[in-house]
């Protein structure tokens, strides 16, 4: 068995809300789990069972209460995302773990193609492969070329999540977390991005994925994660 | 211009960039002070007023470093302190209690304490500053040329060509008219005087960038223009930068890490998409919830 | 009737030598140590009443006062004119109040009070110029507030002087001062030269002399010790440069390398250029020094 990228210890997760007179709200509790270098980790459960929270903790969006997430980088240095300082989990975001969510943060004037591309050109690849490896991805997830130069921000909400999918993919994370990223595509356009995942996945890159299609769901995974609003323990596919 | 973006990528943005700037338990009083300043005022006290000697505690304990490269978003509404601090930064206030380190000055060293003389020539080379209002930013009875031209010179550099060539240069990147160069900043419009600003504040491309509320003020479609402007420019020579402001779109989109402030005190700070969507402080939810 | 008829006894009323009291010339003297231990920085000095009108060469006139002595030989001009109105009338009140020897010859004088020209002859190091200036303040320009000059000559911030020539090069194509051209003392303060014409400003730099300036009206002095360095403030790639008087000579001695004045004789309708420096002219014409060919401009 390779050594795991990332092992989850007693990860837990309880909202205080000040502002509702300090009510406290458990998102989940007490989840492990083990993931190495091309694995998929799929998580299922009913809605409420802190799903989406649980990859939002990964990602430090928010702030675990109990509980580390180790995790190797690069250079085979461990760092416990619960606790790592901001700089360190910054630095970790660029280079080496990806997010997709639903919402993609849009910048009003920049291209698809340049929004995409950059990605590359910020890790340092040539501007011209960057374009090229851009423009092949486009295609292949059917966004019409006139779209190109223009903003996502006038894309519908499919055409939206194409771009977002394709803007974390070609940074070739080492680590990729998804929470319901092909919801809103069609299923042609889906079996497309499940394509690009599933490839990117033999290419090594550690993935943690949310999907409501069960079906899919076990394609993809090599093992599942199942929450529930009471409990989550890990099991088999 | 663009020397920062010869530097390689991993070390600009990558977690062993240098702290640029240390800010230490920083302090701003107006007024005499008495020994219940502190204890009577912040943010548990809801009031940066002393109720005994009727001083302003404007800053107190502010503590929080920079990298090379970062964005940090200052958030918080009107009395929270924001703005003096980077006055203070900026050395246009001066401190009451704390340090400010800058990496490099004087084996980072307090610069605190410098002659005014010395800490203008230190912000001329270090900093650049972009004023919510333009009135104190630009001197609006000469040229927005002579603007761009004014930082070149106080960072003695006479050689008129190039003076004119980068102060057109920049201009021309933030995208004002090439014919509106030897205009009257008077002239034109707010967002354009922004934008001079932001030239202005680039021309000895400066390691840190302090933007204070640049876009509070003018017209959404313009303000999406500046932030546009000032996210590309960050992109592209890779400077630090300190954002001022009360909106939270404004911080979503450009800080990397942000820092909560309310009656002159750091009530959180984390980073940015932590502190909008898992905010830990109770005034800080309040703020996130309050936003439409 | 004179004070001694109406108080005999009395001794008549005398003038102090030289007008001023000795306590007021002490205290210009004090100013003008400051002002040479701080080459280009204004010093104030308590400036007392006088019998010429402020506006007249009362600040050239005080510091002559403070350090004339019996002995010294005393030159004055304007528009480097010995003969001009002005010049006439301080020669007469500090020659009613002395009795020094005067002088139109600059190479005989000890002291040497002039409104807007040097002489042409460099002055030697025993030698005083003191000059008469309107508006000691270069920054008055750009700003307007004396509390806030003060603080730009203290912190070396001269950005808005510098900008303020960007923009003259814009609109001109140069700079397009003419007298009173701004200058760097001793790579410190910027001055004022008094309204001196560019072409005078060369002799400054670096003068054997001590050159010292006043202004009554702003009563403030400030001062030029010699061997300083004067630069004329310019841009790297737009060098300085004096006026020219390429393919002219003066009507009267024939020097094409001094300074010209531009006379227009009304009767003949005819113009024609004469030597500012008069005192240099008549030598010339005496045959004392040859005439000058043009070294600079």
């Amino acid at each position: 068995m390779t050594p795991a990228m990332i092992r989850c210890e007693g990860l837990s997760k309880t909202f205080l809300m000040h502002i509702r007179g300090g009510t406290r709200i458990e998102a989940f509790r007490d989840v492990s789990f083990q993931l190495s270098a091309g694995e998929f980790l799929g998580i299922r459960g009913p809605s409420g069972a802190g799903k989406s929270s649980f990859l939002r903790c990964l990602y430090r969006t928010y702030l675990p209460s109990a509980g580390a997430v180790w995790y190797t980088d690069s250079a085979e240095v461990t760092h416990d995302l619960a606790a790592a300082d901001e700089h360190t989990i910054l630095g970790l975001r660029r280079q080496e773990i990806g997010y997709i969510s639903q919402f993609f943060p849009v910048i009003p004037r920049v291209s698809a193609l340049d929004t995409i591309a950059n990605n590359m050109v910020f890790r340092g690849f040539p501007r011209e492969a960057s374009l090229e490896r851009t423009r092949e991805l486009l295609e292949r997830l059917s966004i019409p070329r006139r779209l190109w130069e223009m903003s996502p921000s006038t894309f519908s909400g499919g055409e939206k999540q194409r771009i977002n999918i394709i803007h974390a993919i070609i940074a070739r994370p080492r680590l990729l977390l998804l929470d319901e990223p092909t919801s809103s595509l069609d299923s042609a356009t889906a079996h497309e991005a499940v394509l690009l995942i599933r490839e990117l996945k033999e290419k090594g890159t550690a993935m943690i994925g949310v999907f409501h299609d069960t079906a899919l769901l076990s394609s993809l995974s090599d093992r599942v994660l199942t929450m529930s609003p009471a409990r989550a323990g890990e099991t088999g596919p | 211009m663009g020397e920062h973006a010869d530097a390689s990528l991993a070390e600009r943005i990558g977690t062993g960039a240098g702290v640029l700037l240390s800010v230490l338990d920083l302090e701003k009083r107006y007024g005499p002070g008495c020994e219940a300043c502190l204890e009577l005022t912040g943010p548990q006290r809801s009031t940066n007023i002393c109720p005994r000697c009727r001083s302003v505690i404007a800053l107190r304990g502010v503590s929080f470093d920079l990298r090379e490269g970062e964005i940090l978003g200052i958030v918080g509404e009107s009395g929270s302190g924001k703005s003096t601090l980077v006055q203070c930064i900026y050395f246009d206030q001066d401190v009451s209690h704390g340090e400010i380190r800058v990496n490099g000055q004087n084996g980072g060293c307090d610069v605190t304490g410098l002659p005014r003389s010395e800490k203008r020539r230190l912000r001329s080379r270090l900093m650049g500053m972009v004023y919510q209002n333009p009135m104190q930013g630009l001197r609006l009875d000469i040229t927005s040329g002579a603007n761009v031209a004014e930082k070149l010179l106080e960072a003695d550099v006479f050689h008129f060509a190039r003076i004119r060539e980068r102060a057109t240069g920049l201009l021309a990147r933030t995208e004002i008219p090439a014919a509106f160069v030897d205009r009257l900043p008077r002239t034109l419009s707010g967002g354009m005087q922004q934008r001079i600003q932001i030239a202005k504040a680039l021309a000895n491309n400066p390691p840190l960038v302090l933007l204070d509320e640049v876009t509070s003020g003018l017209d959404v479609s313009v303000q999406a223009r500046v932030l546009d402007l000032v996210r590309e420019l960050q992109r592209e020579l890779g400077m630090s930068m300190i954002v001022v402001s009360h909106d939270m779109g404004v911080i979503r989109l450009l800080a990397d890490r942000t820092v909560v402030m309310k009656d002159g005190g750091i009530v959180e700070q984390g980073l940015t998409d932590q502190i909008l969507e898992d905010p830990q402080h109770p005034y800080t939810q309040l703020l996130v919830h309050s936003t439409l | 009737m004179t004070l001694e008829e109406l108080l005999p006894g009395s001794g008549g009323f005398r003038y102090n030598f030289a007008f001023l009291d000795e306590g007021a010339k002490r205290e210009v003297r004090r100013a003008l140590l400051k002002a040479v231990a701080l080459p280009g920085h204004q010093v104030p000095f308590a400036s007392p009443e006088l019998p010429i009108a402020r506006g007249w060469g009362t600040g050239g006139l005080q510091i002559t006062m403070s350090l004339i002595g019996p002995n010294d030989v005393l030159k004055i001009i304007d528009q480097g004119c010995d003969g001009s109105v002005n010049a006439v009338n301080l020669r007469k009140l500090l020659v009613a109040t002395t009795g020094v020897r005067t002088t139109f010859d600059s190479r005989e004088a000890t002291i040497l009070q002039s409104r807007h020209r040097l002489p042409e002859i460099p002055l030697k190091p025993h030698q005083v110029a003191v000059l008469q200036v309107p508006l000691p303040e270069p920054l008055r320009l750009v700003e307007p507030s004396e509390i806030a000059t003060r603080r730009m000559h203290a912190e070396g911030d001269y950005a808005r002087m510098w900008v303020s020539l960007y923009e003259d090069v814009i609109q001109n194509g140069a700079i397009s001062l003419t007298a009173g051209y701004p200058c760097r003392v001793n790579n410190t303060y910027i001055m004022s030269p008094s309204p001196l014409p560019r072409w005078d400003l060369p002799l400054l730099n670096g003068a054997e002399h001590l050159t010292l300036l006043g202004a009554g009206r702003e009563k403030r002095v400030y001062a030029v010790p010699p061997c300083t360095s004067v630069q004329p403030l310019e841009f790297e790639d737009l060098p300085f440069t004096v006026e020219s008087f390429a393919g002219m000579s003066c009507a009267r001695c024939g020097s094409s390398g001094t300074f010209l004045d531009e006379i227009y004789d009304e009767k003949t309708g005819l113009s024609s250029r004469v030597c500012s420096d008069s005192g240099f002219c008549v030598l010339v014409r005496e045959g004392a020094i040859q005439p000058r060919r043009p070294t600079h401009g």
